[in-house]
Formats: C-alpha cells, structure tokens, sequence
C-alpha cells in the first residue's frame, strides 16, 4: 500500500469529510496536551473517537492517534493513560515521539502498533533504526527538513515505513528541535502541545498600521492592502542588519503535488496532511485534490503532471496564497 | 560543583578558535566540549584537528567531550559521526537518536545532549541504560520540573545543566544566515566568520529577539543561572555548561568560579560581560526571554 493518504481529523466532522472523499487514514489527538495540536475546541473525547473509529472502520479505513508530545514529570500517568485508552479503543496506530513512553508501550500494550513522529526529530536512517530495534515501530515521519534525494537514502537503508508531509503549514524548524514558542510564551510543542497559541496572541489597528503580537512582541505590522495571517512566530518580519523581512520564512504552505512520481518511486509508504486545527470545508477540498492525484500517479507515474485545477484548488486553501516545495527541493535550503 | 565548556556553537576562523582553546586549557573549567555540532558546512577545523586540540586539551588536564552534530542530514553527516564514534579516545555527546545507536552499539559510555529531549525520568532511564553517563535537560525545562525527574532519575546517572549563554532554540534545514544574503545555503560564501557571535534578529519596534546562526536559531537574550547556585546544588547538579562567547569567554568562567566560591559580586562581575540582556525565565517555569529571577518569590507553580 503505496502513498497511501492519511488526512487530518481535528473534529468528528473532519473525520467523516476525510473518510467520505477518500482518505486512507485520518489521524487525530485526544482533548488535553497529549498532542501536538492541544487546541480548545479542538480533538476527540473517547466516546468521540470510538464513533470516529467505528466510521472509519465500517468503510475499511485506519484511525491513527498522535500521542506526539514529551510526557512531563508530575503528569506521566496522562500520557499512560492515553496509550492505554487507544489500546483499548482498537486505534490503528499510535503516533509517539518519546523514547520513554515507546518502551511503556511496547511493555503493556505489545499489539499496539507505534509510528515514530515528526517531533522524534529523527533525520537520519541510524535514527530510525534506533526506534525499530529498541521499540519496534513500524512506521517513521520524516521532519521537513531532508531533500528527496536524503529522504530517499533514508527510505534505502531501513525496513521501516516512511511517511512524508505532502501539504499544509510548512515548519521550517526541524520539528521537535524548535523552542521558539516557549521562548516567546512559555509554551513550546514539545512540552505543552502548541505553537505561537492563540491565548498569547494580541490584535492592535495602529497608526502605523495593523501589529501582531505574541505576548508583548511585536511580530509584524501590516499596511492597508497587506492582508494579515495568523501570527506564527516564524513567519514574521524582523529586522536584521538593518532591513526589514521575513528573516526566518515567508507565511507559505508546503505543496508537493509536483513531486509524487519520485515519491512513489522511491517507495514512500504514506503522505500526510497538515492540519488539524483546520476547517471541515478545507479537509474536504484537499482530500478530494489529494486523493485524485494519489490515483492518478498510481495509475501512470510517468506521464502524471498535476492538474492545473488541483494546483489552483490548493493554492485557495493555502497560506498566504503561495506554496514551495520546502526542503524536499534543494535550493529552498 | 563544576564548570563545563559547551561546544562552539558560531563559526570562527582557525587562528581564533585554537587561540580560544589555547586560553581555555588554563581557564577554570573540568571539562571542555569540542567539535562542530551545528554545520556541517563549516570545515576550517576538521575531524582530524578537533582530535589534536582534544590531546592537547586532556594533557592540560582537562576532561574531554566531543559533541556531535544535531541535525543529520546527509551520508557525509554520518560518515563523521561514525568516526567520531569509532575513534574511541574521548567521551561523545550524543546530540541526537543515531549517535546514541552507534554509541550503544560500540558499548561505550556517553553524555546525552540537551536535544535528545529527555523530558521524564523514564526516558532517561532508557538512555541510562544504553550507557549515558550524564545528560543535560532540554535547555526550556524549569527548575520546577527538573526536582520533579530527579526524584525519580535512575541512580547513577550525573547531570550538567545549560547555564550561561546565548539560547540554542531551533535548528533548521534553511540556513538563515545565508538567507540574510540572499545567498543559497550550498553556496553561502561562509557568511558565519562574519558574525562571531551571530546575527541579531530585532523586532520592527528594534527589540532584540532572536540570534540567527546559520542553521541554528539562538536567543538575544543571554541564559545566565548565576543567581541560582544554592537551588542547583540543591538538585545535585555536577556541572554548569557554559557557552562560548568571541569575547571576554575567560571573565565570564572567573565570575562564575567567583560565584561557586562564594563570593558576593560575581553577578555583577558577569553582567559587565554579557553580550546582551540577561534572561532566565525557563528556569523559573515562565517564557524564555523574561528575566523572572528579578521578580523576587513569584515562580509559577508547576
């Protein structure tokens, strides 16, 4: 099962959307700082995600949960409990990234099948096969950091499936590896599940123009025809050496519909999207794109060139309007 | 209680960095981390003469670290890892997932670096047991939560803590130096040698925020836990990493010796040398760029 697509599921609603328009899998986190997108509002309680379960799995599809976040000290037994109520749910996967709470796993739950996550950082195939000798994971995301050619290298040199993001925000950091947030607000992904939150985000009309701030700094500063994004400390503009921009990254998404033949040849087991705290509307269009494309590289990988209206589709959904081939495309770097 | 030289995280010419490492043979330190753990493009020290700069620096006496790179991304990446690992006559700190797989596999004790992100004494007991001597603690985690997986470490295990210096907060596949240029990072005409001790990243109001280093994003504001002696040595911490600077390294070491012995102005005599504004707001559970140990009593409960 080559490529398979593996979707977002923020909310019940998202889930169905992904499911009905053709996605393999969906991936989902529970409603508490266990995950890397501890949104309010957002994630399942478990009588949600059994019906989730159950949805997907009367339709032959997987469910995966992202238990991605570093277990703190005083609260261990929340992220146990968490592997314990997946196992119990029948999940199809979990989605760790904590070498302490793998070998938990593995320890009480030896049938539960582990995926290694993009917040385990792991870039390299000594990485990988660390977590496949000690833990026995069956499948390792890759950070958005390696080219096609690393990846490949990669994908060469280990028998553990290989899971690429194909689209969505882009994290120019290597995930896993970025304090930046808690820097700024005090809380980072890694140990409380979010990035730039919104709880710290502050909206000023200013003379000079409309300023973002996250808890007290100031991020950017729009002009009149400048539309605003979501203030994502990265993707700000700052001032080095004397000018003012994006000094870190543009507010762009990551598209890799141009690269699926490669991906498909090469071997790539799965690719995934962006975006739980996004829309049901927008978990549909880009399932929809994603799937036909999956399908139509499957069917020809050599003469499969992105349809225009696919490109133009997720170009609407994507931030800032633009998208880049991130690092997968050398000169990005 | 002991001193730590961090690795050089900036990119220096050659002449600069074996005068540094000249002077810090005679600096205070027990032990000092050497190698190049943050670009793999930056070559005016090779393998070869960070291993002669280690003989020199054990026969001065002092314990040597090598500490390997953390983002690994090409074969050639790994190429160096291994012969790090293989060379066999210094202690390696493990700076991400594969050195600790070779590691263990060679059989050979190491130090678990502070991006392994070991955020519970269960994963630490799992790096204790493929033979990690010492560890560091991510540098975000407060003293708070560090008391908390200390009372549950595996026994034995030591731990140095990032005490001084510039942040190491995110490492990128973008070089953002080079990005500053408007070079590509494959052609980014060495731009580090400029900038010895980094690039300041302002906000647009001109608050310092952020250090670009290449790859390697830092803080503006410098880490300083001189103020927090009694509470480190509370925790059994046995050593403090301290982060090379291009200026003034040597008074920075003299004030935190200062302050190990006792002495009362050693916080000022580090603030006279500091590159930028103190913070320690991790250490006290807060954002990173405040400076909470000036807000006497008001640490967040954990």
């Amino acid at each position: 099962m080559p490529l398979d697509l593996i979707c977002p599921a923020g909310s019940l609603v998202s889930l169905k959307a992904a499911i009905d328009h053709g996605a393999d899998a969906v991936y989902m986190g529970f409603r508490d700082n266990t995950n890397a997108r501890a949104f309010p509002g957002l994630n399942f309680d478990e009588a949600q995600a059994a019906e989730g379960l159950r949805y997907a799995h009367d339709r032959g599809r997987r469910v995966l949960l992202a238990l991605n976040t570093y277990p703190q000290p005083d609260t261990w037994s929340r992220w146990t409990g968490a592997v314990d109520r997946a196992a119990k749910l029948g999940m199809d996967a979990v989605i760790l990234a904590d070498a302490g709470l793998m070998r938990y796993a593995v320890k009480n739950h030896p049938q539960l099948r582990l995926h290694l996550s993009v917040q385990g950082s792991a870039t390299s195939y000594e990485a990988v096969n660390f977590y496949r000798e000690h833990f026995g994971i069956q499948r390792a995301v890759l950070p958005r950091v390696l080219s096609l050619p690393q990846v490949e290298n990669v994908v060469k040199h280990t028998d553990v499936e290989i899971e690429l993001f194909g689209f969505g925000g882009l994290c120019v950091m290597v995930e896993g590896r970025c304090l930046l947030s808690s820097y700024c607000t005090g809380e980072s992904p890694n140990s409380a599940g979010v990035c730039s939150p919104a709880k710290a985000v502050q909206w000023k009309e200013t003379p000079a123009g409309l300023e973002s701030r996250l808890n007290g700094v100031l991020l950017d500063r729009y002009g009149k025809d400048e539309k605003a994004g979501y203030p994502t400390l990265c993707k700000g503009r700052f001032e080095v050496g004397g000018e003012t921009y994006y000094a870190i990254e543009e507010p762009t998404s990551l598209n890799t519909l141009d690269l699926l033949p490669e991906m498909l040849k090469m071997g790539i087991a799965a690719i995934k999207i962006e975006g739980r705290q996004r829309s049901p509307a927008y978990v549909t269009q880009v399932t929809k794109v994603w799937r036909a494309a999956i399908d139509a590289v499957k069917k020809n990988a050599d003469s499969f060139e992105p349809a225009p209206a696919w490109q133009a589709e997720l170009n609407k959904l994507s931030e800032g309007q633009s998208h880049t081939l991130g690092a997968y495309h050398r000169p990005w770097k | 209680m002991n001193l730590s030289l961090g690795p050089l995280l900036y990119y220096w010419s050659r002449d600069d960095v074996l005068a540094f490492y000249g002077e810090a043979a005679n600096w205070p330190v027990a032990r000092v981390h050497l190698g190049e753990s943050v670009c793999s493009r930056r070559h005016l020290l090779r393998l070869p003469d960070w291993l002669e700069l280690a003989e020199q620096l054990a026969a001065a006496g002092k314990e040597v670290v090598l500490s390997t790179q953390t983002l690994i991304e090409s074969e050639s990446d790994l190429k160096t890892l291994r012969r790090i690992v293989g060379d066999g006559r210094f202690r390696v700190e493990a700076n991400e997932w594969g050195a600790v797989r070779l590691l263990s596999e060679a059989g050979v004790r190491f130090v678990a670096g502070p991006t392994l992100n070991v955020y519970n004494p269960e994963t630490l007991a799992v790096l204790a047991g493929l033979g990690a001597q010492r560890w560091l603690p991510p540098v975000e985690m407060s003293r708070a939560t560090l008391a908390s997986l200390l009372e549950r470490a595996p026994a034995g295990i030591q731990t140095e803590v990032f005490a001084y210096g510039r942040l190491p907060l995110a490492y990128s596949a973008r070089c953002f130096t080079a990005r500053h240029y408007n070079l590509p990072k494959d052609d980014c005409q060495f731009r580090c040698l400029d900038h010895p001790d980094g690039l300041a990243l302002a906000t647009r109001e001109g608050e310092p925020f952020l250090t670009l280093n290449g790859i390697q994003t830092q803080s503006a504001g410098v880490y300083t836990l001189i103020g927090e002696l009694p509470a480190l040595r509370k925790l059994d911490i046995v050593s403090l990493r301290l982060s090379p600077q291009s200026r003034h390294m040597g008074r920075v070491i003299e004030a935190f010796q200062a302050a190990l012995a006792g002495e009362s102005h050693a916080a000022e005599k580090l603030a006279r040398v500091m590159p930028g504004p103190a913070v320690d707001g991790y250490w006290h559970g807060r954002a990173g760029l405040e400076h909470a140990g000036l807000i006497h009593g008001t640490e967040k409960p954990a």
